[in-house]
């Protein structure tokens, strides 16, 4: 990260801001507020199991994947072992690169950027992005959803921690409805052509199914099955 | 917890972040297979957006939550505005949890 220069910084601010459109800024607000309330509770979280305040912002800056947080505070707050609760939170967090294979393009052109774009990478962002098409709009969406999420989710996690028991049950808000629903919003574009939404629903079907026997975040992973259900005919005639 | 632990996962996780990123960038990909890798990501947050919806701690997460994604999906399939798909999704979940719909 230290290869990110001044001058990568300039040209990032120069371009990026002129392709935000102030409908992509405000959608990536909404988000960013949701993630802020998702991110307090984790800071909860952190404290009632007793992680230092320092390490728990390292945590959250340097992983900076809600699931995996949750998962590993939730390991050692339960006395399991954290190396274990580690490796669970690495295959949870997988699922980063077929992203990265779909939307690697999405981001920039110079490497330096890249590396530091590389951590904004979500389930969010990668959402967001794509629903923006692939040109210099989803690209200035990407750094959006991608620093605001971060903004606010680190910002969170320290006011949960310091507010503690304070903060309230984030299920109180149905924060866990709006994250799958604004998944879909964004995904919806996408699920025109038949063939995805075909592939779609094979993988909804296989994860489901794979979620009572598989270690949490595994069954997402499985759903790359669903790919099984893409037509092959194009394929086909190519051969032929 | 611990310093190490907490770099494990985020030295991991980034590099996981990295790879996909880094490989599509060396793999000249033909279309056919660029077709499948934008297919893996639609696979993907399908998959999420089920589980997410439906399940908690490898059981049914309860009746509110997948009533206020539907809610979501209806308002988002009918072009709402972003914002209130969001807002519907979580007002919807959060009323029926105060009326004690788990």
């Amino acid at each position: 990260m230290s290869a990110f220069t001044v001058s990568d910084m300039r040209s990032l601010s120069r371009t990026l801001p002129g392709a935000l459109h102030s409908d992509d800024l405000r959608d990536a607000l909404a988000l960013a507020a949701a993630i802020a309330v998702v991110g307090a509770s984790f800071g909860a979280l952190a404290g009632t199991a007793g992680v230092p305040l320092p390490l728990m912002v390292a945590l959250s800056v340097v992983v900076f994947a809600g699931a995996s947080q949750f998962l590993v505070v939730a390991v050692v707050a339960s006395g399991g072992n954290v190396f274990a609760a580690v490796a669970a939170g690495l295959l949870m967090n997988a699922r980063h690169v077929p992203f990265g294979l779909a939307i690697g393009g999405n981001i920039a052109d110079r490497w330096p950027a890249r590396l530091l774009g590389a951590h904004l990478l979500l389930d969010e962002s990668v959402a967001f992005s794509r629903s923006r098409g692939s040109g210099p709009r989803a690209r200035a969406a990407y750094w959006a959803c991608g620093i605001l999420l971060f903004v606010f989710w680190n910002t969170g996690a320290i006011v949960g921690r310091l507010a503690g028991a304070a903060i309230p049950d984030p299920d109180a808000f149905g924060v866990d409805a709006a994250f799958p629903a604004a998944l879909l919003a964004m995904l919806l574009p996408a699920l025109r052509p038949a063939d995805a939404r075909r592939v779609g629903l094979a993988a909804a079907v296989v994860a489901l199914a794979a979620t009572p026997f598989l270690p949490a975040g595994v069954p997402v992973i499985v759903g790359l099955l669903g790919l099984l259900a893409a037509r092959t005919a194009p394929v086909a005639r190519e051969a032929s | 917890m611990n310093w190490a632990a907490v770099l494990a996962l985020g030295a991991g996780t980034y590099l996981l972040r990295l790879a996909g990123i880094v490989l599509r960038d060396r793999l000249t990909v033909p279309e056919r297979v660029e077709r499948y890798l934008d297919l893996g990501a639609t696979a993907l947050l399908v998959a999420l957006i089920a589980t997410a919806t439906l399940t908690a701690d490898g059981g049914f997460a309860g009746w509110a939550r997948p009533a206020g994604v539907l809610v979501g999906a209806v308002a988002a399939w009918r072009r709402v505005p972003f914002v209130l798909v969001v807002v519907l999704a979580a007002g919807t979940t959060a009323g029926l949890r105060a009326i004690g719909l788990p």
